[in-house]
């Protein structure tokens, strides 16, 4: 290392000696944190900006207004997009909350397996949804997947196509995604149930209160910040989705399963609408602010009161 | 970890209050949710053993009649993704190129900066850090044109360097962020002693931060290793063709065998992809569960 000879600043050592002794540890500390804050805030600004220009096939200049903001916000690509993410948000969000609340309370009852059982849970979100969109994509098709099976086993009238669905394509992604990161949800409200104090519980019991009763009343409103940290991430999440249903419908059939991650891919990279493309890109920045900066508020005022408690 | 209060000696358990539904029940429906979870990941592994014309005569979901191993022969070096017939080896190679060098260099930088803005504390320090964990939340789509831009200037588009750039950038907002809520426990009287005893920077986190931070250094190694080996939307805005990362080319080779389905050699290709990561969390679960929390619990 290089400062291993350094003492505390030798008396007679000159000021200029001094910084350049320094200056290793001055660029290590630096130089990351500055191209990485750097990278944020210029890379934002250079998008906002972008949607204001007229940039087509390649950036330009010049000044065009929202006009781009009421081309994307007009287009029948963006409506269905936002319509599908209002959906798939809520559904999504919802259902693995409540799988996994199920979930952490079954794990919590003291049970044999609990680990082997919390890895199963949780091993979707070590894979790529590249290729859980792939497999789901080959299940949920119904030529190939759970239909055919239950065809081939005699039961010939099934029908599962929500695949191949235009009104119910939107589905699969919700059960995808379901499937892919409910185990979080589980991970978090089991560290929560895993703190609950002991002491409340007891009292609940002495009072006389059921488990059922006692996890109504007493357990569960305790679990309310994590809910919603569990809500903000999965959120956040949906908002962004794009690998996902990449691989499991590419938006379709047609442009049934549209989400705004790949109306922004599709604008900036297929029809080379630059201007366009960012303007998208704020609107879903937009959307996922309208999650997060109530969420930092609540954040703030938690913080401030417990400070004050 | 603190040991279930719940389950201990207060407990709630269910059959302790003699309450009907038995402990049969849980057991059936965690079992019952454990098939689901797993289904797709036998479902897999199963069709990659199961040749083409079988699956093609029945359905995904199946067992498989002789093991055709050569599914993964092909799949590793032999099947074609656009006009390329090398199999997913190339591109498991570029994964690996870019995942391993973004991995370290990012988890490093990341621990001299955490340990910067937690212990040493510099003139701004609070505003930069504020900044740098902004990127958790700033969407990829912001940021996709500039680095176009970018990587085009520098010369770097279509190269597994600037993809190895762009991770190591980005991913300095949670390696920083891990490693700073870490280090923040770490008492400042040691580090005020070492300092007067005329230790430099460098010295201390070489002789006293590295030496305890194991524990996140391998939460940060898992979380980036993972989340960049998993990546795709840069792999396939920024790289085309032989350079591109693993997950692309998967998509690449779901579009090129759309008409003639090789269901049996993409199986064994799926799973061959999805293997590194797969094998880390199952060696290194709680590792990778602290890092799923602390993300988002920040």
């Amino acid at each position: 290392m290089t400062d291993v000879v350094s003492t505390a600043t030798r008396p007679g050592q000159s000021a200029t000696s001094e910084m350049l002794r320094r200056l290793p540890e001055f660029l290590m500390i630096w130089v990351p944190l500055l191209l990485s804050a750097a990278h944020l805030v210029t890379f934002s600004i250079w998008t906002i900006w972008i949607s204001f220009t007229p940039s087509t096939l390649v950036p330009v200049t010049g000044w065009v207004g929202l006009r781009n903001y009421t081309a994307v916000l007009a287009s029948r690509n963006w409506q269905i997009a936002f319509d599908n993410l209002l959906l798939f948000g809520t559904a999504f969000v919802l259902f693995s909350l409540v799988t996994g609340l199920l979930l952490a309370i079954l794990l919590d009852q003291r049970i044999r397996g609990e680990n082997v059982l919390r890895t199963i849970f949780l091993y979707p979100l070590a894979v790529s949804f590249v290729v859980t969109g792939t497999v789901w994509s080959w299940l949920l098709n119904p030529g190939i997947g759970i239909e055919k099976l239950v065809h081939d086993l005699g039961w010939i009238t099934f029908k599962f196509d929500w695949l191949v669905d235009r009104d119910m394509a939107i589905w699969t992604i919700v059960i995808a995604a379901i499937w892919q990161s409910s185990g979080f949800a589980m991970a978090l409200f089991l560290a929560g149930l895993r703190s609950v104090d002991a002491d409340i519980i007891k009292a609940a019991q002495i009072d006389g209160a059921g488990p059922v009763r006692t996890y109504w009343r007493v357990v569960l409103p305790t679990l309310w910040p994590i809910t919603i940290t569990v809500v903000v991430v999965q959120l956040q999440f949906a908002i962004s989705a794009f690998d996902l249903v990449r691989a499991l419908t590419n938006g379709g059939p047609g442009i049934a399963t549209q989400l705004p991650a790949l109306v922004v891919y599709d604008l900036m990279f297929q029809r080379s609408q630059l201007g366009r493309g960012a303007a998208a890109a704020v609107l879903m920045l937009l959307i996922l602010l309208a999650v997060l900066l109530p969420y930092a508020a609540w954040r703030y005022l938690r913080r401030r009161q417990s400070a004050h408690a | 970890m603190q040991h279930g209060v719940i389950s201990g000696d207060g407990s709630l358990r269910m059959r302790d209050r003699g309450f009907a539904p038995s402990r049969a029940l849980i057991y059936l429906v965690v079992t019952l949710f454990a098939a689901a979870y797993l289904a797709p990941l036998v479902v897999v592994v199963l069709n990659s053993l199961r040749t083409d014309e079988e699956i093609a005569q029945s359905s995904m979901i199946g067992w498989p009649q002789h093991l055709a191993w050569g599914n993964y022969a092909l799949a590793w070096s032999g099947f074609c993704v656009a006009e390329t017939c090398a199999g997913i080896r190339p591109y498991m190679l570029n994964s690996a190129l870019i995942t391993i060098p973004a991995t370290i260099f990012s988890t490093l930088l990341g621990a001299v900066a955490g340990y910067a803005v937690s212990l040493w504390r510099f003139r701004g320090d609070v505003w930069v850090y504020g900044i740098v964990t902004l990127g958790l939340f700033l969407p990829q789509q912001m940021r996709l044109l500039p680095w176009t831009i970018v990587l085009r200037d520098i010369g770097l588009i279509n190269t597994l360097t600037g993809l190895v750039l762009i991770h190591t950038i980005q991913g300095l907002s949670f390696t920083v962020l891990f490693c700073r809520n870490y280090y923040i426990a770490i008492p400042h009287e040691l580090i005020r002693a070492a300092r007067v005893d005329g230790a430099g920077f460098f010295r201390i986190f070489w002789r006293i931060i590295l030496p305890l931070s194991s524990p996140i250094l391998i939460v940060t190694v898992i979380w980036q290793f993972t989340h960049i080996w998993n990546e795709f939307l840069y792999g396939v805005t920024f790289t085309t063709g032989q350079q591109q990362p693993v997950t692309a080319a998967l998509i690449a080779l779901s579009a090129a065998v759309a008409d003639i389905p090789h269901h049996g050699v993409q199986s064994a290709a799926v799973i061959i992809a999805a293997l590194p990561t797969l094998l880390i969390y199952l060696f290194g679960g709680r590792y990778f569960v602290r890092g799923l929390t602390a993300g988002a619990v920040k």
